[in-house]
């Protein structure tokens, strides 16, 4: 469904900023993969789902979704074929269009926009009904402003918007990160309902081990721009927080040094 | 300071106004959908002007000469559009390089400095002349007033088309609109023009109405189109909320606008001034949601309430 081909990124080259971001960096996900994405701050986490999403050029390497070389698309062109929640809630939704009008943005994703209707009669009965899978009442508020919801809502909202034309593949970039706890263990099974009804290749980034071990059928840990670990089926199932620390330790010869993701 | 004269003068401050509030519409949808201030209006509000004059001494008809002026104003806005999304010229700038290519483009349109048009030898839609004393449906304030309620229907239909509402989320939130598929470079260039479309328009209907076209016509059009914004939302903003009747809040602005404009002249005040006035007025409207928001909020927490994410 996805194969990243040895795609490498250099931001700011040249300056005393030069940073490699990825570096040679392939990984290929099967069809309905839930792949958990863990690493330090700067391992390239954020990065990888940029250089899948379009938000940049890479500099070299190839990135192939559902057997199409989409290396050289811009970035609402791929849109066709991704669904994206992002980790800062305001950035998913549009704040000053209602619920209605968003989950109709949502809904031409991938098609042609000309002068037909923005949002037709038959698709307010179709989001009522979707909306009352995130069970926060959004149903009764289709034209409401989306900058009035709080964080959660807004995720959940961005979460439904992404999956409403069934992606090839859905990005989740720590889209849990700035919730409270409450509320991101609310969205985190939503999540996992949405994947598992529509059958989702999915990648999500965390910063919190447990729920990378929870949730998926694979995990990988990144560092410096490489995957460091890649644990997936039996091995997986079976994995403890602490087995993920040791592994660390042994890959990297470094500690963990992030008490977010251990204790969070 | 006979109150008979600024009577007088009420006639004239609204149809310049309503005028002006073409010219307003189109700033809204640069400054608030697309969260973009477009400098090139100062430039092709002229070009208009310039072009219906110049296709109306040459023997055209009044429309299809209004239609030209409107077809150039949205050629300006392709060309700021171009600046800024294909060359990567931060907004404003490339506003203002348009802005000043203009002066010599709209010179050369014209030929000289200023181009008149006399009412007696030309079949003009508004002029100064159709105020009193001719039918109804030959008042320019009449013509004008038609002239905006269509263009706020054809503009709210369009804003609630796919393309239209791509238009909006993209003056919300880009990252978002690109996300969701929606060529964000192509929304921007296609608001320009239809801003600056709208613009030339308001620029050919000055142009009649005043009788001449002339190179200096367009200085400080953005802030009066601005201040006009400002006043209509400020005024009408609570009564207000439809899009349709915020674009006509719009142009009620512009007449306001006018209407104090002849007040103050009426009053006394040196007209050199007026754009002086003017700016202290619009940079003192823009200030007040900035002070609002740093001196005057309080977190509205009652006792016992959370504030959750």
């Amino acid at each position: 469904m996805l194969e990243i081909k040895d795609v490498t990124k250099v931001f700011n080259p040249g300056t005393v900023n030069e940073k490699l971001a990825l570096d040679h960096f392939s990984l290929t996900l099967e069809d309905g993969d839930f792949v958990t994405v863990i690493g330090g701050n700067g391992a390239g986490k954020s990065t990888m789902m940029n250089a899948i999403s379009g938000v940049w050029a890479v500099d070299s390497g190839e990135i192939i979704i559902d057997g199409i070389n989409v290396t050289k698309l811009p970035e609402h062109k791929r849109a066709k074929f991704l669904g994206r929640v992002f980790q800062d809630p305001m950035t998913g939704t549009a704040a000053t269009m209602g619920i209605e009008e968003n989950l109709a943005l949502a809904k031409r994703r991938g098609r042609r926009r000309f002068l037909g209707s923005g949002i037709t009669k038959k698709e307010r009965e179709e989001y009522r009904e979707l909306l009352k899978i995130l069970d926060l009442g959004l149903e009764n508020r289709l034209t409401s402003k989306v900058g009035l919801l709080s964080g959660g809502q807004r995720q959940a909202l961005t979460l439904l918007m992404a999956t409403l034309q069934k992606p090839k593949l859905l990005l989740l970039d720590e889209h849990t990160a700035a919730l409270d706890p409450k509320t991101a263990a609310k969205v985190l099974e939503t999540t996992e309902y949405i994947v598992n009804k529509d059958h989702l290749t999915t990648l999500m980034i965390t910063h919190n081990m447990k729920d990378a071990i929870t949730h998926g059928n694979r995990l990988i840990m990144m560092l410096d721009g490489r995957i460091i670990l890649d644990i997936r089926g039996e091995e997986k199932k079976n994995l403890t927080v602490e087995d993920l620390l040791h592994k660390f330790e042994a890959v990297s010869g470094e500690e963990f040094a992030n008490d977010k993701a251990i204790l969070g | 300071m006979n109150v008979l004269n600024l009577l007088n003068a009420m006639p004239g401050a609204f149809a310049q106004g309503l005028i002006w509030g073409i010219t307003a519409i189109g700033i809204y949808i640069t400054y608030r959908i697309l969260d973009v201030a477009d400098l090139t209006v100062d430039g092709s509000i002229c070009t208009g002007a310039a072009a219906c004059i110049m296709m109306m001494l040459s023997g055209h008809n009044v429309y299809v000469s209004m239609l030209v002026a409107t077809l150039a104003g949205m050629l300006t806005g392709l060309v700021t559009g171009l600046f800024h999304t294909f060359m990567g010229i931060p907004a404003i700038l490339a506003g203002i390089l348009t802005q000043l290519g203009l002066y010599s483009v709209n010179l050369k349109i014209l030929g000289k400095a200023n181009q008149a048009i006399g009412v007696e030898k030309y079949n003009l839609l508004v002029a100064l002349r159709y105020i009193r004393n001719v039918p109804f449906y030959k008042n320019t304030i009449f013509v004008v007033a038609v002239c905006i309620l269509l263009l706020v229907v054809i503009l709210y239909w369009f804003f609630g088309t796919e393309l239209g509402c791509s238009l909006r989320a993209t003056g919300c939130n880009d990252r978002m609109s690109r996300a969701q598929g929606i060529n964000t470079d192509f929304a921007k260039v296609l608001g320009l023009m239809i801003s600056n479309g709208l613009v030339g328009l308001s620029g050919a209907l000055l142009a009649q109405y005043q009788g001449f076209a002339d190179v200096n016509m367009g200085r400080g059009a953005i802030v009066i189109g601005l201040a006009a914004v400002i006043i209509g939302e400020a005024v009408f903003g609570r009564i207000f909320h439809n899009f349709g009747f915020k674009l006509i809040g719009v142009a009620l602005g512009s007449i306001l606008y006018y209407i104090v404009f002849q007040t103050v002249v009426w009053m006394g005040l040196d007209p050199d001034l007026l754009k002086l006035l003017t700016a202290l007025v619009v940079a003192t409207f823009l200030a007040i949601p900035y002070w609002k928001g740093k001196y005057f909020t309080r977190a509205n927490v009652k006792k016992g309430d959370h504030l959750n994410a």
